[in-house]
């Protein structure tokens, strides 16, 4: 892998390519919540590790801006570190852990703690795209419902989960409806994330490699997340601290400390509860 | 503290430091050398050139190295550096009718213009383990044709079209644009050269158990040999410059083409319908079970009762290709704990409120 000789374009992909998803980003963007397909590309690392966000990433990165990866939250998981050094590595750009710092967050299963500001853009992860796939597993069906904004067995599958369990019983790629048209797969992010989406000052887009499809929030689009007048939408909630921070207000992992049942709790969000453990630090000295 | 999942940059370059190692093994046994993988592991660079959709020995052979052996993990490899490449133009259709011949048999004639040429293959052969391979071997020249094998040997579904027995391809459109599943997103229904694409790069063991429960009843269409044939045949592309095809050079290809159950009806008299496979190299199960997985696929067109998984187009194409299956399969290893943390506490919650009112549980958490 070192001694190769042939030379990439900037960030990976051809121009010509990078061309061919920017116009399906804008058609994206012209239509929020709309799953353009795309011609996806074979890309050097697998299906499911992200090669619909590294082609968005790709497609929109320039030699200004500041990259930051995360997985699960954090910007030091495996996949998180491989995608950063990818980009380093193809497009030469500036990698950051600071959300506040970066320019383009690409993002697999989270939305940054720290809320997003106008300019900003975030590439998330998209194993399955379609929200009705796990309802109606055919695409030629499928696109047929959403033409005709037939979202009824959504409802009905949200309903019998309150029926049965008293809940809705769907924690994350919770399903939302985009500008009051398109109901959209928010990625596989616990719903705890979703209010996030909503009114967000800084561009959402969504890519999914296997799935050749691109979607988008422009910024500040309604992004609701569904629900009912008598089971509204309930944010998760934990009942732990972080055991780091202290932060009442984040997305925890729970960690297992030893086999006797031993639990701790930590903010998923590493960028976030570094920084909160930093300011903390700078007020006691 | 707890580092396992968050291994960062050093755990990533150790651990493809280990597998660089694996991957030579032990150094007092000689390294394997890709023209070694190419001459003597051929069948296996045929599959990696097929299902990577790239005609080229020494990248196939280069990557099976790189893969330790693990075939899909070379045929993503291949895949990879592909789709890096630029495209000139599509290719004038192959005369397969031209195939310098290697291999030539059907099933249906027990004798035919040109023969049958058994050439290089393992039917007939007893499947027991020669221990004289261990050793090295340097087996007698084969046997050559007496006369070349250039005698004209026309494709047996061209003898039975002769007699309309068989319904015909559809004719060629020069000026339809040729699809291209690497660089367009599929749409269904598929168009018919598209199917075809997406099965030649499609997974042999998932078309081959595919075309098999066609044959155990799940979608059955009567199915014959009409031809497996393998050899070389010329690739050629017409210059826009030169306004005449020049030939790029040979590529070795096998092509079978499947007999089937007759369709008639509606004042058309009865015929045979085809199904048609063809794949880089020598694989006569890939392309045997590529013929039988596209005349299933035509259950609608031909408006056959669609009973079989083999039939149902949408379920096949989006299934069958390796490097996308074992990417999504594979990426359940990736870390999946904040979903899972979700879930857990949702799985708590209804646990909490399906018990009786619960005394003060809340402190054990």
């Amino acid at each position: 892998m070192n001694a190769d000789p042939r030379p990439y374009n900037f960030a990976y992909l051809d121009e010509q390519t990078k061309r061919m998803i920017r116009r399906a980003i804008l058609k994206a963007i012209a239509i929020p919540g709309y799953q353009v397909p795309f011609a996806s590309r074979e890309m050097p690392m697998p299906y499911g590790w992200g090669t619909g966000g590294v082609q968005v990433t790709a497609a929109i990165i320039g030699p200004e801006d500041v990259l930051k990866v995360i997985d699960q939250g954090s910007d030091d998981t495996t996949n998180a570190v491989s995608i950063r050094a990818f980009f380093a590595k193809t497009a030469n750009v500036e990698t950051t852990t600071d959300t506040a710092k970066a320019t383009i967050v690409q993002t697999r299963h989270r939305v940054p703690e720290t809320p997003l500001t106008n300019g900003q853009i975030l590439v998330y992860q998209v194993p399955i795209p379609e929200p009705l796939r796990f309802l109606e597993p055919r695409e030629t069906e499928t696109r047929t419902m959403h033409a005709l904004a037939e979202y009824g067995v959504m409802h009905v599958k949200l309903y019998e989960d309150i029926a049965r369990h008293g809940h809705i019983a769907t924690t994350y790629a919770y399903p939302t409806r985009v500008s009051g048209r398109y109901v959209m797969d928010p990625s596989p992010i616990p719903k705890f994330d979703n209010p996030k989406l909503d009114d967000c000052p800084a561009l959402q887009l969504f890519g999914a490699g296997r799935e050749k499809r691109i979607y988008a929030v422009p910024p500040h689009t309604r992004v609701v997340s569904l629900d009912f007048e008598d089971h509204p939408f309930e944010r998760t909630k934990f009942e732990a601290a972080c055991e780091f921070c202290g932060a009442t207000d984040s997305f925890l992992d729970e960690v297992v400390i030893d086999d006797k049942g031993g639990r701790m709790f930590v903010c998923s969000d590493t960028d976030y509860c570094d920084k909160r453990r930093a300011a903390k630090k700078d007020a006691a000295e | 503290m707890y580092v396992a999942v968050k291994g960062g940059a050093r755990a990533i370059a150790n651990a493809h430091a280990l597998l660089a190692d694996k991957r030579r093994g032990d150094r007092s046994v000689a390294e394997i050398d890709t023209q070694q993988i190419d001459e003597q592991l051929s069948l296996a660079v045929d599959r990696v050139m097929s299902e990577s959709s790239l005609y080229d020995r020494e990248i196939a052979a280069l990557a099976i190295k790189q893969a330790r052996g693990d075939l899909i993990e070379a045929i993503f490899l291949a895949r990879a550096y592909r789709t890096t490449l630029p495209r000139f133009g599509f290719a004038e259709p192959l005369d397969t009718g031209a195939m310098a011949l290697r291999r030539r048999v059907s099933a249906t004639f027990k004798d035919l213009p040109g023969g049958q040429v058994l050439g290089p293959t393992f039917d007939y052969t007893h499947r027991l383990i020669d221990f004289g391979l261990a050793q090295t071997s340097d087996p007698p020249s084969p046997a050559a044709a007496p006369s070349a094998a250039d005698a004209a040997a026309p494709r047996v579904v061209d003898i039975i079209a002769g007699d309309d027995l068989i319904e015909r391809s559809p004719p060629a459109n020069d000026g339809a644009p040729v699809a291209d599943v690497t660089r367009d997103p599929e749409t269904f229904p598929a168009s018919r050269d598209a199917r075809l694409q997406t099965l030649a790069r499609g997974d042999e063991g998932f078309l081959l158990g595919l075309g098999y429960s066609t044959q155990r009843g799940y979608g059955r269409n009567h199915p014959f040999v009409g031809e497996i044939r393998f050899g070389e045949v010329e690739v050629e592309m017409v210059v826009p410059e030169l306004g005449f095809a020049v030939p790029l050079g040979a590529i070795a290809v096998t092509e079978c083409q499947m007999v089937n159950q007759f369709k008639g009806g509606d004042g058309e008299p009865a015929r045979f319908t085809r199904g048609y496979g063809l794949v880089f190299g020598q694989s006569e199960r890939k392309a045997m079970s590529m013929a039988l997985v596209d005349r299933a696929l035509r259950a609608e067109e031909l408006a056959e009762e669609k009973i079989g998984p083999a039939q149902d187009e949408e379920f096949v194409l989006s299934h069958c290709d390796n490097v996308q299956a074992t990417g999504f399969v594979e990426h359940l290893k990736l870390p999946h704990y904040v979903d899972f943390q979700a879930e857990l506490a949702l799985l708590r919650a209804l646990r909490r409120e399906a018990s009786a009112p619960p005394p003060d549980a809340e402190a054990a958490e």
